[in-house]
């Protein structure tokens, strides 16, 4: 900043020092009317009480290192003075300041400060910042801004003496999607205790009514746009939690009731990945949720091919023992777990670039929750290629529709058994990846999803991606849809009553491989 | 059909003489030890040591019913849990209008309902003060419950591991149900803190022994019916949907009247021993419902030995014998334990231990033993 070219003169900030209130506000108001950048600096200062008088009268400032400058030209004062005192900011000074700094800012030609400064007015209901307002309107080139401000507008208006003004008022007020306005709207319909309505006259009563209900349809659709949202959301992670066991289910016939668990294996992988990454690769840490997705697949993977070898194959053919034995696997993994982690949850944290979150529609997305819709996806997909563009793809599709015929023709199965179980408890892992990122770690983390993600399979029929897909997507979007109505509990209940309901007219799920032959 | 099947007697020789040894222990000696012998006899039994037995007693009968639908039937249910807590609850209804004004507010409604400041029962607690409505609730709610889903399940043929994950969902779904206050069963805690049955005293020795007494004529009854059931032309269709539902369809049967009748039974039967249980144990809450309940039921008939008669009631007092040793001594390695149990087991035992000793006593005599 040039020390020749400021057009603030030490005229007009000499008010500052006189000791009549009424004369330091002519004083701020003469600041705020230059409104240039260094009038926005000296009243900032000013907020944060940083502007001194002197014994001589002078204004001046303080530097971070205790140097004494002159408030506008930001000249050292040598020598430095031997007396100098706060300017004193009483409450009636504080609030016009925050009016003079925030219009200030208001036409700022950063958009970022005018966009603060914009959201900080919100809550200000004074005429006074009318005259502003239309300045910063007549000048605002960005719609967002804009629309915040005609807002502020409106809301101060609905307050003027004028019935016509405020009908233009209420009714510019439309397409606002802000709750706050909407309560402010309604109050005015409220009658006070002389029972009297807070607005006075009938026709502007209508325009409110009429104004109030097109928010309330606007608010009910931002509503199912959130719930649609957290829909997706849970039915992309039921999605990955069920799609290990459509492929295990539909190959072997069998269920695995430790499915759960493999998902808390996966999410353990990405807790001890973390804590390598906090030890030895500190400043890589946001990577290490990408480095944990291997590592958790691969550790799953070799678990389940570990307990295909050592239990499961053994069971082939009783599918109700299967289900005995791999509870009883679930059982040991969770107490093992318990025995080396803790019983308590285990701390996972988001790498910075999955913290925080977009608004969309006054619908805040979490970016952890778009990841893991992202991810899912990507899994999706690369399961979909597996399974129908490579010779292990077609060898498990060949097992799943006619084991026997399969064999006949050479196919390896028991190999192919062992491939698939480690390809779904490795999927599970990369379950149990996302699941780190959006809740607690704990030896229960399984228990949790292994009913729901069995409801998916159930539904949705094996032999086919797309009966997972369609059924996860379908369950996560009915819950979370139903459940603000109805509640968590209810919506288990129905759910449940919805799947038997389905079974009834296809016993085999939504999406099941048709066939002739019995079941046995 | 000309073929008839030779009758089997109901029960052979050693049969019989179990059933009068087990009578005459039950109804004779245990009650007199605990209540008629002097307190320094060695053969005193202490309260606590005859609720155990009474205890695993009503799990021997959620055993039996077990046995019924998967040891015959060969349709695992992961939801038994569930129908035992039914029968529970029931009766719990009533031990908890038994209370009457003597509970912490003395209120006329139970403690947990003043809590939530409720004035009055809600439409399901109608007529339980009545001890014969609650008797009828005790068989009626898990009956009823089992049929209508029964009907809908067997109907759209569902079966195998489908239906018994549909069944542990039911119970899941119940145990969320109740853990909720609005249900009006208590929420968390449950029912508890019961004082009396028809006015007599519920802690008082002479209630426990005929509690105890109860429960084991039960168990007697739950066996012979049973064997008496598998016995039957009944029971020899019910193995044979076990062993080959479809081949039985196409001799002409229609399969679900059968399950639907031995799954009601058997829900109907595990309600009643969840009646028993509830007086003597002194609690019952929505824990018993988790799954993890419901299947451990499954072990104790797999660990005995499924299909056989007494292999249900011998898993089912081994197993709880070492849960209550287990939790005890050594709590943290209990689910190691009975997770091995669970995979060792299936493994390698199949026939549970019925199977190995009929197995080892075959090797010894070389003669076939009839399982």
């Amino acid at each position: 900043m040039s020390g020749a070219s400021f057009a603030l003169e030490t005229s007009d900030v000499s008010g500052l020092s006189s000791d009549s209130a009424m004369e330091r506000i002519n004083a701020i108001k003469a600041i705020a009317a230059v409104g240039d950048s260094d009038a926005l600096r000296i009243l900032q200062a000013l907020q944060n009480s940083e502007v001194y008088v002197t014994d001589t009268g002078q204004i001046v400032v303080e530097n971070d290192n205790g140097d004494v400058l002159d408030a506008i030209s930001l000249e050292l004062l040598d020598p430095e003075p031997e007396y100098y005192d706060y300017v004193i900011v009483n409450n009636v000074m504080r609030s016009e300041l925050e009016n003079a700094v925030a219009s200030l800012q208001l036409l700022s030609p950063d958009r970022d400060v005018r966009m603060a400064s914009a959201v900080a007015l919100q809550n200000n209901r004074s005429k006074e910042i009318l005259p502003l307002l239309a300045s910063a309107l007549n000048n605002e080139p960005d719609e967002e801004i804009r629309s915040i401000l005609l807002v502020i507008k409106a809301v101060i208006l609905l307050g003027s003496e004028d019935q016509t003004t405020r009908i233009d008022a209420v009714q510019s007020l439309e397409g606002t999607s802000d709750r706050a306005i909407r309560e402010l709207l309604v109050s005015k319909l409220n009658l006070d205790d002389q029972g009297e309505y807070a607005e006075p006259s009938p026709e502007v009563r209508k325009v409110i009514k009429d104004v109030v209900s097109s928010i309330d349809q606007k608010l009910t659709l931002i509503d199912y746009f959130g719930r649609l949202f957290s829909g997706l959301s849970l039915g992309s992670i039921l999605l990955l939690a069920a799609l290990g066991l459509a492929i295990t289910y539909g190959l072997l016939g069998v269920i695995n009731l430790a499915h759960g668990e493999m998902l808390m294996i996966g999410a353990y992988a990405t807790y001890l990945t973390q804590q390598f990454f906090i030890r030895f690769l500190p400043d890589f840490f946001d990577l290490y949720v990408l480095a944990a997705i291997p590592i958790a697949f691969l550790t799953a993977a070799v678990i389940g091919v570990i307990l295909e070898r050592t239990v499961i194959r053994w069971l082939y053919g009783r599918p109700l023992e299967t289900l005995l034995a791999t509870w009883g696997i679930s059982l040991f993994l969770i107490q093992l777990v318990r025995q080396i982690f803790g019983a308590q949850n285990v701390e996972v944290s988001n790498p910075s670039w999955l913290s925080g979150g977009v608004e969309v529609w006054n619908v805040v997305m979490p970016y952890n929750r778009i990841a893991i819709i992202v991810f899912a996806l990507c899994v999706l997909v690369g399961v979909w290629l597996l399974i129908s563009r490579t010779r292990l793809g077609l060898f498990i599709r060949s097992v799943t529709q006619n084991r026997s015929m399969a064999s006949c023709v050479g196919v390896h199965t028991a190999r192919v058994d062992l491939m698939a179980f480690g390809l779904g408890s490795g999927i599970a892992g990369l379950a149990g990846v996302a699941l780190s990122q959006i809740g607690n770690v704990g030896p229960d983390l399984g228990q949790a999803y292994i009913i729901d993600s069995f409801m998916v399979v159930v539904l949705g029929g094996v032999g086919q991606l797309a009966g997972s897909v369609y059924a996860a997507l379908g369950l996560g979007a009915f819950s979370k849809l139903i459940e603000p109505g109805v509640g968590a509990v209810l919506t288990k209940i129905l759910i449940l009553v919805f799947i038997i309901a389905v079974i009834q007219k296809r016993p085999q799920g939504l999406f099941a491989l048709k066939g002739r032959a019995v079941e046995n | 059909m000309s073929f008839e099947p030779k009758a089997e007697p109901l029960f052979s020789k050693f049969g019989w003489m179990g059933i009068g040894l087990f009578s005459l222990v039950a109804f004779v000696f245990i009650p007199y030890f605990y209540l008629g012998a002097s307190e320094q006899s060695v053969f005193q039994l202490s309260s606590y040591s005859v609720t155990l037995i009474g205890k695993i007693m009503c799990y021997c009968i959620v055993a039996v019913a077990m046995n019924l639908i998967w040891g015959y039937t060969g349709i695992l249910s992961l939801g038994h849990g569930l129908f035992f807590a039914l029968g529970g609850y029931s009766f719990g209804m009533y031990l908890m209008r038994q209370i009457g004004r003597d509970g912490q507010y003395q209120s006329d409604l139970p403690d947990f309902m003043v809590f939530l400041d409720w004035k009055e029962y809600p439409w399901h607690w109608f007529g339980t003060d009545s001890f014969l409505w609650a008797l009828a609730l005790v068989v009626l709610v898990p009956g009823v419950l089992a049929f209508v889903f029964g009907f809908f399940a067997f109907r759209s043929r569902i079966k195998g591991v489908y239906f018994s994950i549909i069944t542990q969902a039911l119970t899941f779904a119940f145990m969320l149900l109740f853990f909720r206050n609005e249900t009006g069963f208590g929420g968390n805690n449950g029912f508890t803190d019961f004082k009396r049955i028809l006015g007599y005293s519920i802690t008082d020795p002479s209630m426990r022994a005929v509690l105890f007494i109860l429960s084991a004529a039960m168990l007697l009854g739950a066996v012979i019916l049973s064997r008496a059931l598998i016995r039957s032309k009944l029971g020899r269709v019910l193995t044979a949907i076990r062993d080959s539902e479809s081949r039985l369809m196409f001799s002409g049967y229609d399969p679900i009247r059968f399950k639907l009748f031995v799954w009601t039974l058997s829900a109907v039967m595990c309600g009643i021993a969840g009646a028993l249980y509830v007086p003597q144990v002194g609690i019952i809450n929505p824990s018993e419902m988790s799954p993890a309940n419901s299947i451990e039921i499954a072990v104790w008939v797999a660990v005995g030995g499924r299909g056989t008669l007494i292999g249900p009631l011998l898993g089912a007092s081994a197993v709880n014998g070492a849960k209550s040793f287990f939790t005890q001594a050594f709590p943290e390695y209990w689910l190691f334990f009975l997770g091995l149990l669970f995979i060792l087991v299936t493994l390698l035992m199949p026939k549970g231990i019925v199977g190995l000793l009929s197995k080892i006593k075959r090797s010894e005599t070389s003669v076939r033993v009839e399982g």
